[in-house]
C-alpha cells in the first residue's frame, strides 16, 4: 500500500469518528465551537503522528509481553509534552475550553488502537502517514461537528456571526446537543458512503 | 532484525529504559516551558487588572489575601490594590470565586474607592459552554436585550445594598434563561466587595481611610 | 452535608457520562443488555474508587514532595494500569465467582477515560482524601446508573422498527441525547440542596 493510500484510508474508509466510533469522549465534549473542535483534533493528530512513528521505530525492541505498558508510557510522554507546550504557548481560551481533555488524550482509544493495529507491524514512515490520515480524519470530523453545533447554538462559525441572536438554540451547545448532532451526522455520513444496511 | 526474546531481563530492561528516557525528556520540556507558563499567567492577570480598573498606567501596589469562612466553607479572595501613574490609589481588583450552575465561577472585579464597580472579567467558569462568554458581555452592556439597560453592573455599588437579580427584587436583569449563573455572578461580586472592605479595615491603607480624609 | 452535596451532584447534576462526557466508549459499547451493564457498572465503581485513593496518595506523597507534578499523567495511567492488573489477579485467586462476573470488563477499564479523568479532577479541585473518595464513588455510581438506564432503553429499542438510515449508531446517539436532556432536569437540584443545607 502506498503512503497516499494509507493516508486516504485513514481519512475516509476508516474514519475514526464516523466509521469506527473511537475517541468519542473528546469528540462530544470539546466540540462546543468550531475552533475548540479543530484545536482538539489537531492536538490529537500531533500526538498520534509522533506516537505512531516512535512506536514503529521501537517495535522490534519491545518484547510482546510488555508491549502495552511500553506503548502507554510513550503515549503519556508525548501527551504531557503537548500539555506543557499548550499551556505555555496556546491562547488561554483554548486551554480553558479543552481543559482536562488534553491529558485524557492518553486514554483516547484511537491512539492505542492505531499503535496496536498498525504501528507495531509497519515501517516508521508508513506509520506516520497512517497517523496523519487518521488524525486528520479525526480533526475534520471534530471541526465539522463543532461548526454545526456552533452554527445552530450560537449562530456563528469560527466566531464569525452569521445568524441574528434570536435564532440561537442553546441546546446544541449543551451536552444533549452533542449526542444529537453526532447522531444525525453519522446517519448522513452513512448515507453518503452508501452502505446503510 | 529479530524481535527481542521475552526474558525477564529483557522485559525489565526495555520497560525501565523507556520510562527513564521519557522521564528525562519530560523533565527537559518542563524546564523549558516553566518560564513561559508562569510569565503568561502573570501577563493574563496584569491585563485583567488593567481591563477592570479602566485607568491608564495602572500599577499594583499591594497584593493581599483575604480569607473568610462562610457557612463552614473557607473562601479565599485575592485583593490587588492599585494606583495610577502618579501613585495615587484608585481602588482594587478582587479575585472572587463562587459556586455557579455547574461548578466554580471565578471573576476578577474592580472597585474604585467609593466601592463602585469599575469593571469585571471572568477568569474561570465551568458554566454551560457559551454562557461564560455571554456573561462576559452581558453585565457591561447598557443596550442588551431591550430591557432598558438594566443588565449593566458598571457604576453600581454593593455598598448601597447587595446586588440582586430583578427576579429576587434586585436591580440587575439576569441573563435570559440563566438566572442561576447570574445569581452566582452577582454573589461573587458581593463577596468580593465584602472581602475588599474587610481588607481595608485590616490593612493600613485603603478606601475607607481615603474617604475619611476626603470627608 | 458537604459530602451529601458532592454525592448528589456527582450522580445527577454533573453526571460523568451525560454532562462531562467521560467514559463514553463503554457507555455506548457495553450497554446492549442490562445484565452486562450491571457488571460493567460494578467493575467501574470498584476500580474507580480504589484507583482514586491510590492516585491521590501518589500525588500527595510522591509527586508533590519531589516537585514532579509534570509526571502526573504518566504516573496516574501507570498506577491505574497496574492496579487493574492486580485487581484481576487477586480477584481470580480470592473470589472466582466475582471474577467470573467482573473479569471480562476489567481490561476494558484501563482505557476508560472516566478513571483517569476523575483521578486528575480531584487533584485539580483540591479535594481532601475523604472528599475524593466520596466524589469518586458517587461519580462511578452515576456512571453505573446512566449505563443501566441506557441499557434498559436499548433493550426496548432492539424490538422496534427503526428507519433504515438511523439504524445502528445514529439512533443510539439520539437516544443518549434524550437521556442527557432528561438528566439536565436535575440541574437546579444542586443549588436547591445547597440552600437547604446552608452550604454554598
Amino acid at each position: 500500500m502506498s503512503n497516499y493510500k494509507i493516508f486516504i484510508n485513514g481519512l475516509i474508509k476508516e474514519n475514526p469518528t464516523f466509521v469506527l466510533f473511537l475517541g468519542m469522549c473528546p469528540t462530544l465534549a470539546t466540540t462546543t465551537s468550531a475552533i475548540n473542535g479543530l484545536s482538539m483534533g489537531l492536538a490529537t493528530m500531533a500526538v498520534l503522528i509522533c506516537t505512531n512513528f516512535v512506536i514503529s521505530c521501537i517495535r522490534k525492541l519491545v518484547p510482546d509481553m510488555v508491549h502495552i505498558p511500553v506503548y502507554i508510557v510513550v503515549i503519556a510522554g508525548f501527551v504531557t509534552v503537548l500539555q506543557m507546550f499548550m499551556s505555555a504557548y496556546a491562547p488561554d481560551s483554548i486551554n480553558k475550553a479543552l481543559g482536562i481533555y488534553i491529558p485524557l488524550i492518553v486514554v483516547n482509544c484511537i491512539i492505542l488502537g492505531r499503535a496496536e493495529s498498525f504501528a507495531c507491524k509497519n515501517t516508521p514512515v508508513a506509520s506516520a502517514f497512517d497517523g496523519l490520515g487518521i488524525g486528520l480524519g479525526f480533526a475534520l470530523a471534530l471541526t465539522l461537528l463543532g461548526c454545526v453545533r456552533e452554527f445552530l447554538g450560537a449562530g456563528s462559525i469560527f466566531g464569525i456571526h452569521i445568524l441574528p441572536e434570536v435564532t440561537n438554540v442553546l441546546l446544541f451547545v449543551l451536552p444533549p446537543g452533542a449526542f444529537l448532532t453526532l447522531g444525525y451526522l453519522v446517519a448522513i455520513f452513512n448515507k453518503v458512503r452508501g452502505n446503510d444496511k | 532484525m529479530e524481535k527481542l526474546k521475552p526474558t525477564l531481563k529483557n522485559m525489565t530492561l526495555v520497560l525501565v529504559g523507556v520510562a527513564v528516557v521519557v522521564g528525562f525528556i519530560l523533565a527537559y520540556v518542563n524546564h523549558v516551558t516553566e518560564g513561559p507558563i508562569a510569565e503568561k499567567a502573570k501577563a493574563t492577570l496584569a491585563q485583567g487588572i488593567k481591563d477592570v480598573m479602566k485607568v491608564d498606567g495602572i500599577q499594583v501596589t499591594k497584593e493581599d489575601t483575604v480569607k473568610t469562612n462562610v457557612d463552614g466553607k473557607d473562601l479565599t479572595y485575592i485583593v490587588h490594590e492599585t494606583s495610577d501613574k502618579s501613585g495615587k490609589p484608585v481602588g482594587a481588583a478582587v479575585e472572587s470565586t463562587t459556586t455557579g450552575f455547574g461548578g466554580d465561577l471565578k471573576v476578577l472585579v474592580g472597585f474604585d474607592h467609593d466601592g463602585k464597580i469599575t469593571g469585571y472579567t471572568i477568569l474561570e467558569s465551568s458554566e454551560t459552554p457559551g454562557l461564560g462568554a455571554k456573561a462576559e458581555k452581558w453585565f457591561q452592556s447598557t443596550a442588551d436585550g431591550g430591557k432598558g439597560g438594566k443588565s449593566c453592573v458598571i457604576g453600581l455599588s454593593p455598598k448601597d445594598g447587595e446586588l440582586k437579580v430583578s427576579k429576587d427584587g434586585g436591580q440587575v436583569d439576569a441573563i435570559t434563561a440563566s438566572t442561576i449563573t447570574s445569581r452566582a455572578f452577582l454573589k461573587a461580586i458581593n463577596e468580593a466587595y465584602a472581602a475588599y472592605c474587610k481588607q481595608n479595615t485590616d490593612g493600613t491603607s485603603g478606601a475607607s481611610k481615603q474617604e475619611n480624609k476626603k470627608g | 452535608m458537604e459530602y451529601l452535596l458532592i454525592f448528589i451532584s456527582a450522580i445527577f447534576v454533573n453526571n460523568i457520562v451525560l454532562s462531562q462526557f467521560l467514559g463514553i466508549c463503554p457507555f455506548l459499547g457495553v450497554s446492549k443488555k442490562i445484565s452486562t451493564s450491571l457488571g460493567m457498572g460494578a467493575a467501574v465503581t470498584f476500580v474507580l474508587t480504589l484507583s482514586t485513593i491510590v492516585t491521590y496518595l501518589v500525588q500527595v506523597f510522591v509527586l508533590n514532595p519531589f516537585h514532579l507534578e509534570y509526571l502526573q499523567t504518566l504516573a496516574f495511567i501507570l498506577v491505574i494500569a497496574a492496579l487493574v492488573q492486580m485487581v484481576e489477579i487477586i480477584l481470580k485467586k480470592v473470589s472466582p465467582a466475582l471474577y467470573q462476573a467482573l473479569g471480562i470488563f476489567l481490561p476494558l477499564i484501563t482505557t476508560n477515560c472516566a478513571v483517569l479523568g476523575v483521578a486528575i479532577l480531584v487533584i485539580q479541585r483540591d479535594y481532601n482524601l475523604l472528599e475524593s473518595v466520596v466524589y469518586a464513588f458517587s461519580t462511578a455510581l452515576g456512571f453505573a446508573v446512566a449505563l443501566v438506564i441506557f441499557a434498559g432503553i436499548r433493550e426496548q429499542l432492539a424490538l422496534v422498527n427503526i428507519p433504515k438510515g438511523m439504524r445502528g449508531m445514529p439512533i443510539v446517539l439520539i437516544t443518549a441525547s434524550l437521556l442527557a436532556l432528561a438528566f439536565m432536569g436535575f440541574s437546579g437540584l444542586q443549588t436547591g440542596l445547597g440552600t437547604l443545607f446552608g452550604v454554598n
